[in-house]
């Protein structure tokens, strides 16, 4: 796959082969923008995005809802001025019928008006900011992955089911960051020792990990995500720290960070509502194809694409394919009749998932890999805290 | 705050100043005697890290692997040089700039191409993977140590060529004044290729000895390519010393600040204050110094003679 | 006079726009001139006047912050907004410029970085205004009450007209006696101390009135995008600036039309960079292997056609 745009351009020699062949009139192809970050450091999540999502439509023969589809990738370059310029495009040129996708938060503040204001559906991949999932959530607005703050919530839930008495809590100095921190402290009622922020794409934690051990704290809890994390895992083995300290984290130690930090990882804790081990069938079938298709283990992200394909597949079916009817759209949407790779899957209120939340721990597979696995189940059916602030119905 | 905290933090901050020194050095030098900002700088620390990749990965050994890495980054130098460095010798610093700029998009795309998005490792040489134990609950690895010894040996060694030997007193020379240098018989030329490819060396060198504690990614050189300029500036362009010490001063300064400044703070002002303006003033006390340095000296701490 | 010809060249292929384009392309071009105001205010104090500010990005992002602060402070009206982000964004290019402007050249650029980054890190603590999220405007700055500028179109000729006014300032105030001054003062500062006059306050001038101009650019990229982000005032965004006025200039002066500080080129630059990497983006996910390139070629191939030496 070497185009961005002109991926799955050949799903549209193969409609109108189809055309041909069957003499039915058929609409145009579907066409679905994939809005993914595919360039600078934090490329590989987006990667694995993009990657779930593709492997989704081919695995349905290059249809979405049995009808011919297109998908039109685009690098959002982590820049939201840049991605509002392409959604544009994407909208106004390309006229698709959906939009999924979309890695980081701020990029998504950036796109979602334009998107929804159009009246066309946006399919969140990733990012879950609280402004949409509460007072700013919109009908066309669908999230296939999470809202920001569960996974730390699992974390501070698990702090606290433990008894850890004492933590240290470290973050980028963004508002991620804080909102990651706050998601913590949402369940955690014992003693925060430290709450450190740190710079956006620091290199060197030896400062901070200093002052964790000089803190003795019962657990160290960050969000910490990318190259970041990487380094950080890194030194706080190398430091000592892995074997005294339980190193809870949330999008620090996943598939796009371990082949880098491998290892030194293991033990290591987080959060999250998959892991690539989770023993739901459509999950194993998904990992086994994955891996199969690009030679590396999937992450949440790639997941969370998947799961995006498949839910914009299982509207499209349910409407026959008349996707101008917004409302039945949004309804076939709403139900989530698909199988998520997650098993619990299903809508709330404000169209974010009410799913099950696990705590997840790296550990090695049979073949020598690492990966992260599920340690045990900290909520179930669990929705997020702003849904009570979202007045759609 | 405990006195061997503090202790700590510093060893921390000179290590990262050592880093620092060793990207900006070969930056200074190619600025201070060819007159050419290489902002290339940059991407040539994180080939040297993918190349260590390899080149670990190929031998297995991190010993075999270093000496293979930094050849092949030479090599690289020698013909960046050829290709596009030679002949923007002489042309505005501007046109420079975009060269090299033409050049970053290039190196960060091609290294994504060729080792994928996903961050990478450099395993630690097992001879060094042994850690001191310095304060309660903290290990120190060997290997920080062995980076801090192995910068100030570069620092030393540098220190050493420009000042006591031949090829010193030519680049010293070729600085102030080129084409008597080169009236003199002097292949000036030659003695630019060399001082390219060495500077470019230099920088891969920081990246392959940075590889085992810090992620290898694409685009990993940006950052610190700005954190070099600042150095250099600091120290007074072209000048080894100044950007030495300026490494040291930066090195110590970001370290100290975000260990400390928040908790400096609390003392002053309500905690909740402390923690909101803490972290925003830590980030910027690097551009801080920088803009302090530049009102009081406005060519650096040790401006080359012009 | 080529210049002169390459700019109305320029704005008359914009001007009939519209005509061909369609609404996508509008908005691309519309972006296109925004960045061209930029570049046009970059290019009146780096080639008027020798300042290479690397800090451009945050004067643009300040103008961008004032329209979305006061939108959300409840004032829509881009006939008070606009006129605050400009003076806004001079201010603080004033009290900036007033220390960095004691440094020359490379000094110069890294202190304008200084000052830059400062202003991203500030904008990336703004808690209450979304922080490192950004901030979403409710809608586009509204005209004396009107809502003119919701329209493409309308947005186009809106922009086209401030990037063409911002073009004659800066050529009216170049060719002033005011400008004239910063032009000596580049060129031989000894000289102009000479003659009695101090270029300190000159360059101090005109530094201000860029931020004003770079202000108006980010205000105009609020409305476009609809959205304000710290990602505006990124080092990476300044770099891009000095991208499109440097690559402009050699492309401009290869067509006879001059270098640095005779404006054609920073329009030039802006439109030409904004709309390569679009076509290439088309073409590859891979763009930026052949864009560099054209970039390192770009400037090589300028050395073929004038060597000359450096000053």
């Amino acid at each position: 796959m070497v185009s961005g745009r002109t991926v799955c351009r050949a799903g549209i020699a193969a409609a109108l082969a189809m055309l041909l062949s069957a003499g039915t009139a058929l609409a145009d192809p579907v066409k679905v923008g994939l809005v993914s970050t595919l360039s600078g450091p934090s490329a590989v999540l987006g990667q694995h995005m993009r990657d779930g999502f593709l492997l989704a439509v081919k695995e349905m023969g290059g249809k979405l809802g049995g009808q011919e589809t297109e998908v039109i990738v685009v690098d959002d370059e982590l820049k939201p001025d840049v991605a509002v310029q392409k959604v544009k495009g994407l909208l106004d040129r390309d006229k698709v019928d959906f939009v999924a996708g979309v890695v980081f938060s701020n990029v998504m503040g950036a796109v979602v008006k334009p998107v929804t204001g159009n009246e066309t559906f946006l399919v969140s991949g990733n990012a879950g900011p609280s402004t949409i999932a509460g007072a700013g959530c919109s009908p066309f607005f669908f999230s296939a992955s999470y809202q920001n703050d569960q996974n730390h919530e699992v974390l501070g839930q698990y702090a606290q089911s433990k008894g850890f008495k004492k933590v240290v809590l470290m973050a980028p100095n963004y508002q991620a960051g804080k909102d990651a921190l706050a998601g913590f402290k949402r369940y955690y009622k014992g003693e925060v020792v430290d709450e450190m922020y740190t710079q956006l794409g620091q290199l060197d934690f030896s400062a901070e990990l200093a002052k964790v051990a000089a803190a003795k704290p019962d657990a160290f809890f960050t969000f910490m995500p990318g190259g970041m994390g990487v380094n950080l895992v890194k030194q706080y083995r190398q430091a000592g720290l892995a074997d005294t300290i339980p190193f809870l984290s949330a999008f620090t130690v996943d598939e796009t960070t371990l082949p880098a930090t491998g290892e030194a990882a293991l033990g290591f804790y987080s959060g999250a509502p998959w892991a690539p081990d989770l023993d739901v069938p459509a999950n194993k079938a998904f990992v086994a194809a994955f891996e199969k298709e690009y030679g590396y283990i999937p992450a949440l992200y790639a997941a969370q694409g998947y799961d995006a394909a498949r839910l914009i597949d299982s509207a499209i079916k349910a409407t026959g394919g008349k996707l101008s009817d917004k409302a039945a759209v949004r309804a076939a949407l709403k139900k989530a009749d698909f199988a998520s790779v997650r098993g619990n899957f299903k809508f709330n209120t404000n169209q974010f998932p009410i799913q099950d939340f696990y705590l997840v721990k790296v550990g090695k597979r049979a073949d020598g890999k690492v990966e992260t696995m599920v340690s045990e189940k900290v909520f179930s059916n669990y929705g997020d805290a702003y849904a009570a602030k979202c007045e759609m119905k | 705050m405990s006195t061997t905290l503090l202790l700590v933090q510093i060893l921390n901050g000179l290590q990262l100043g050592i880093l620092l020194f060793l990207v900006a050095g070969g930056l200074t030098l190619v600025f201070g005697v060819m007159d050419v900002i290489n902002l290339a700088h940059g991407v040539q620390y994180m080939l040297g890290a993918y190349l260590m990749v390899t080149a670990t990965a190929a031998t297995g050994s991190f010993w075999l692997g270093l000496p293979l890495a930094l050849a092949a980054a030479l090599v690289l130098g020698l013909v960046l040089e050829r290709l596009v460095i030679r002949p923007l010798y002489g042309r505005d610093h501007l046109e420079q700039v975009l060269a090299t700029f033409g050049i970053i998009l290039f190196v960060n795309e091609a290294v994504k191409m060729i080792w994928g998005a996903a961050p990478l490792s450099i395993p630690m040489p097992d001879a060094l993977s042994g850690s001191i134990r310095l304060m309660d609950g903290l290990n120190y690895p060997v290997y920080r140590l062995a980076l801090l010894a192995a910068g100030l040996g570069v620092a030393a060694g540098l220190y050493v060529l420009v000042t006591r030997t031949r090829s010193g007193m030519l680049l010293r020379a070729g600085a102030s004044n080129a084409p008597m240098v080169s009236a003199l018989g002097v292949d000036i030329t030659a003695l630019f290729a060399k001082v390219f490819a060495f500077g470019a060396m230099l920088a891969a060198f920081a990246g392959a000895m940075a590889g085992p504690i810090l992620s290898v990614e694409p685009g990993m050189g940006d950052g610190l390519l700005i954190l070099a300029f600042v150095v250099i500036v600091i120290g007074g362009i072209g000048s080894i010393r100044g950007a030495f010490i300026a490494a040291l001063l930066v090195g110590l300064i970001d370290t100290l600040g975000r260990s400390f400044l928040t908790d400096l703070l609390k003392l002053v002002m309500p905690a909740s204050d402390a923690t909101q303006a803490g972290p925003a003033l830590a980030s910027m006390t690097v551009y801080l110094l920088m803009a302090g340095v530049l009102f009081f000296r406005p060519r650096g701490l040790f401006p080359a003679p012009a | 006079m080529r210049a002169a010809l390459l700019l109305s060249a320029l704005v008359a292929a914009l001007a009939l726009a519209p005509l061909a384009a369609d609404t996508y392309m509008l908005s691309l071009l519309a972006r296109a001139m925004i960045f061209a105001i930029a570049a046009l205010s970059l290019d009146f104090i780096l080639g008027g006047a020798g300042l290479v500010s690397f800090g451009h990005a945050a004067l643009m992002g300040i103008g961008a912050y004032g329209v979305g602060i006061l939108m959300e402070e409840g004032t829509r009206d881009a006939l008070v907004a606009f006129p605050v982000a400009m003076a806004v964004a001079a201010l603080f290019a004033l009290a900036t410029g007033a220390i960095s402007l004691k440094t020359r050249g490379v000094y110069f650029i890294m202190i304008t970085l200084a000052f830059g980054q400062m202003a991203f890190f500030v904008t990336q603590s703004l808690s209450a205004y979304g922080g490192d999220d950004g901030l979403t405007l409710a809608a586009r700055s509204t005209i004396a009450g009107n809502r003119w500028l919701k329209s493409p179109l309308t947005f186009h000729y809106v922009t086209l007209g401030l990037m063409v006014a911002s073009a004659l300032v800066c050529a009216m105030i170049l060719a002033s006696p005011f400008g004239r001054v910063l032009k000596a003062a580049k060129d031989n500062e000894r000289r102009v101390r000479a003659l009695g006059l101090d270029p300190y306050p000159y360059r101090l001038i005109a530094y201000a009135i860029a931020g004003a101009l770079a202000g108006l650019s980010g205000a105009l990229l609020a409305n476009l995008t609809e959205f304000v982000s710290p990602a505006f005032l990124s080092w990476h965004r300044s770099g891009e600036l000095i991208v499109m006025v440097v690559a402009g200039s050699m492309a401009a002066s290869a067509l006879g039309a001059g270098g640095t500080g005779r404006l054609g080129g920073a329009v030039l630059g802006a439109l030409g960079v904004i709309l390569v990497e679009e076509g290439l983006s088309h073409l590859t996910e891979h763009w930026r292997i052949i864009f560099g390139p054209l970039l390192v070629l770009l400037v090589l191939a300028g050395g073929v056609r004038s060597r000359r030496a450096r000053p």
